[in-house]
């Protein structure tokens, strides 16, 4: 028996899909605001003015030119990590394994520049090599993933979870191995791409290629998965694969393909940490945006545009964390802290879809 | 003397009294007085959507009556919730088992009650537990565990769990959906006798007019919420019942079976064999040919290896050995092979198995369509707009009662659900068409129309394979009667040269 009752916004004439659209996005909205006070709470525990604390994240996210710069650089790679877990999810899959595959891509990309760079080869032709090679590697990481989840069973949230680690040593092992950079006394790397093949920044910014390509990708994904038969048929496998199978769909190439696709996005957010900010691979590459990538996709609710404001957001609060460490003295794992409580918040609405009142469509004559 | 309890706890009575139901704009249950005797077998009839769910909920207390008295026994009684109801001596029986499968029928026992201590004592235990299943009309083994039961077994220990907790007044919601005809019997004739002694009073939910003519001996039905009748169950015939139960709802009229003139098999099953998810081997040996203009009707009691059958065959499950031929050709059952040999599907529980609960109507109308013009162009693009206006078009056609093309579809009803997938499935040209229980759950009205669909579709030369756990079904539809027991095909025979008995036999395994 399912529960009616009259509905304002429904009666006021709104349809079922934009009601659905409404609650899409005051419950996320809603769930920020809820830790926006819970944080405020833990700041004034701690004898901090929560006010200074979001003030300073305006200033420091979005105050200055720079910091705009700063926060976009940022949202860079949080958006294409952010799509390496939407569009697993879209076909039912919980895949954590981004900054895995994001490691192993970059790691590939500062690899592949090794012969490319001694060869003299331009970065013309060496860049999207690189490229190439990251968002390959990515692909082949996370589309074993969902090779392992569909042809052996194997849960992909844990698989994909314990391969990051088996990634990161691996890319460890070479880079203090075999591949290490002599030069490269305190901090073991490979070999630096030189200033040649660096990727420059957007004209007119300091913000590099990055955010374009996240960007791009976010809107082709969009497309890919609204508006062809690909992604119809990945939303039907993700919504009930019992259904997908019985209109005889490939559940398992479609699987992979998915999976193959948000290690290609995850990949290339490697390719632009070498290329675009650190020059060579190292440890530097392990800094957690596969992980807020997450965060990020699950308050889009998986949706590959919403990410783009969302990844920005979490840029912002990343820029700012350096500005509230100084004037706050506050500890650098302050920021943490808000993203945990955003996440925990973040997953307690999710009991609230389809159960505020007033965001329900009236429904028709249905009994039990 | 009552042999069943050394107290005095004996079968009460119960009425309701104007009990009224509303949510939102949908009155569910409007002023329904029953009267239930102390000691009757007391059916409640209805179809999907009468309100009997409703009225049987406000009674456990899952629900808060708007307006209406509850009476046990004369005095009127509070039940504010399931556990007012357990005070008070009333239990159910759901539809599903709600027994724990991994532990022992004992063990279900003693944890169901409601002072189960932390630590069980089960020397204590046993010999109580023993000395009231010697009481008990009918028993259970207490040392086995639940998952190794037949359904019959563990529909019997649900009631026993009822009586162990001492409830005396038993509403059971159509109990005899998962037994074999024998088992329904048995455990309702037994049922009955404890009415009659007054051991405890029942009333029981049923679609099935042989099973209340047989056992019951009162009957109220309900109908779009109201009362419309209700009397003694051994007087009213099954025609003024049904006709309580539909009233003036125009029902299609069964469309007649024509005769065949082709002799030309379109489906052949070749030896087929399929494990179950654990990897025991759930069918084995299926050979079975479907002709054109020909329903074979599959019976069986769940469980021996339909449901397995019926997944091998819409690639659900991975064949092990054996081949499947359609016109003589190898068939494989992807969508190229689907759409090639124009093989359609009507599976249970379509929610569960034909739908995307979360994706729109339409969007679920379209699962054959999405990826051929005029939705789809260069193999790739999806037009939203001739996907939608499909949607729209089907929606009208099979009138299914949804809000807009774009509700998701689980906020439709059963029957609802049931005509979208009809209208995806049957809308084009079918020359294979295999069916999994397709009226399960579903009302009288639907039920009849879905049946015409299927025997137009026999009609129009279409090869249909029909698996279902409904005998009337498969004797109503079927040219051919196969029964499925124990993972194979045990018998075969033409409608005209079997009877319900010899097919009894052979489901119940002999």
């Amino acid at each position: 028996m399912t529960m009616t009752s009259t509905s304002p916004l429904a009666a006021s004439g709104l349809s079922a899909a934009t009601l659905r659209r409404i609650e899409a996005l005051a419950i996320p909205v809603g769930a920020l605001i809820a830790s926006a006070l819970v944080f405020s709470v833990f700041l004034l525990a701690l004898g901090k003015s929560p006010l200074e604390f979001y003030g300073l994240i305006w200033t420091g996210g979005f105050g200055s030119s720079f910091s705009v710069q700063n926060t976009l650089q940022r949202a860079a790679p949080l958006i294409l990590t952010g799509l390496a877990f939407a569009i697993p999810a879209r076909i039912g899959l919980t895949l954590i394994g981004a900054e895995g595959a994001l490691v192993l891509g970059g790691f590939s990309a500062a690899a592949v520049a090794i012969p490319l760079v001694t060869g003299g080869v331009t970065a013309v032709i060496g860049l999207p090599l690189m490229a190439v090679a990251a968002m390959l590697t990515g692909a082949v990481w996370i589309g074993l993933v969902g090779w392992l989840r569909h042809y052996r069973g194997v849960n992909e949230t844990i698989a994909s979870l314990l391969m990051s680690y088996i990634a990161i040593a691996t890319m460890n092992f070479f880079v203090e191995g075999p591949l290490r950079d002599p030069a490269s006394a305190n901090k073991p790397s490979t070999m630096p791409i030189g200033e040649l093949y660096r990727v420059g920044p957007i004209p007119g910014t300091t913000v590099h290629w990055g955010l374009a390509a996240g960007l791009v990708l976010a809107v082709v994904l969009h497309i890919l998965m609204t508006r062809t038969t690909f992604g119809f048929a990945a939303r039907m496998t993700g919504g009930n694969v019992r259904a997908a199978q019985a209109q005889g769909l490939p559940v398992g190439m479609l699987v992979v393909g998915c999976c193959a696709i948000a290690g290609a996005c995850a990949g290339l957010a490697g390719f632009f940490e070498v290329a675009a900010v650190h020059g060579q691979a190292n440890a530097s590459l392990v800094a957690g945006y596969g992980f807020t990538g997450i965060l990020v996709a699950f308050l889009a609710r998986q949706n590959a545009l919403a990410i783009v404001p969302v990844a920005i957001l979490f840029g912002a609060l990343a820029a700012s964390g350096g500005l509230i460490q100084r004037r706050m003295e506050m500890p650098d794992a302050t920021i943490l802290v808000l993203q945990g409580i955003i996440f925990v918040v973040l997953l307690t609405s999710e009991t609230l879809y389809g159960r505020i009142a007033f965001l329900q469509p009236r429904r028709s004559g249905d009994r039990t | 003397m009552n042999a069943l309890s050394p107290t005095t706890l004996r079968a009460p009575s119960l009425q309701t009294e104007g009990m009224t139901k509303i949510f939102g704009p949908l009155v569910a249950l409007d002023d329904v007085s029953i009267d239930i005797k102390a000691g009757s077998f007391h059916a409640l009839l209805g179809e999907n959507g009468a309100g009997k769910s409703t009225l049987v909920k406000c009674i456990m207390g899952f629900y808060h009556a708007d307006k209406g008295k509850l009476r046990l026994d004369g005095a009127e009684v509070a039940v504010a919730s399931p556990r007012d109801a357990r005070a008070h001596g009333i239990g159910m029986v759901y539809q599903q088992f709600t027994l724990v499968p991994c532990l022992t029928a004992a063990e279900n026992l003693v944890i169901s009650r409601a002072d189960a201590p932390a630590v069980i004592d089960w020397k204590r235990e046993m010999p109580k537990l023993q000395a009231f299943m010697e009481r008990m009309p009918f028993r259970v083994p207490l040392d086995r565990r639940v998952a190794s039961l037949s359904a019959g077994e563990k529909q019997k220990l649900e009631i026993l769990k009822l009586l162990y907790l001492e409830q005396r007044f038993l509403i059971l919601d159509e109990p005899t959906s998962v037994l074999t005809p024998g088992e329904a019997d048995e455990v309702l004739g037994l049922l009955g006798d404890m009415a009659r002694r007054g051991d405890v009073t029942v009333l029981m939910i049923s679609h099935k007019f042989r099973e209340v003519k047989a056992f019951c001996d009162s009957f109220t039905v309900l109908r779009r919420g109201q009362l419309t009748g209700s009397g003694d169950a051994q007087i009213a015939t099954v025609a003024e019942m049904s006709a309580m139960m539909i009233g003036d709802t125009p029902i299609r009229e069964r469309s007649a079976r024509s005769a065949r003139h082709e002799d030309r098999t379109v489906l052949e099953l070749n030896a087929l064999y399929a494990d179950d998810a654990e990897g025991r081997p759930a069918i084995h040996a299926v050979d079975l040919k479907v002709k054109a203009g020909e329903i074979v009707g599959i019976a069986g009691v769940s469980g021996n290896g339909q449901s397995a059958l019926v997944e091998v065959l819409s690639g659900q499950r991975p064949l092990k050995d054996g081949r499947l031929f359609i016109n003589g050709k190898p068939f494989e059952p992807t969508r190229k092979d689907f759409d090639r040999f124009k093989v359609f599907g009507l599976p249970e529980e379509p929610l569960k198995n034909a739908a995307v609960p979360r994706m729109s109507v339409a969007e679920n109308i379209a699962f054959r369509s999405y990826d051929k013009p005029p939705i789809s162009s260069l193999g790739w693009w999806l037009s939203p707009g001739p996907l939608r206006r499909k949607g729209e078009d089907l929606i009208d056609r099979y009138k299914v009662k949804t809000a807009s093309p774009d509700s998701p579809i689980e906020s439709l009803s059963g029957g609802n659900v049931q005509r979208a997938i009809l209208a995806r499935e049957l809308s084009g040209e079918v020359d294979v068409l295999i069916v999994a229980n397709p009226c399960f759950g579903l009302d009288f009205a639907s039920v009849a129309e879905i049946r015409t669909q299927i025997m137009e579709q026999r009609n129009r030369g279409a090869a249909v394979l029909l698996v279902s756990e409904d005998l009337d079904e498969v004797l109503e539809l079927s040219d051919r009667v196969a029964v499925m027991s124990g993972g194979s095909i045990t018998y075969v025979a033409p409608i005209g040269e079997t009877d319900r008995n010899t097919i009894g036999k052979h489901m119940a395994g002999h």
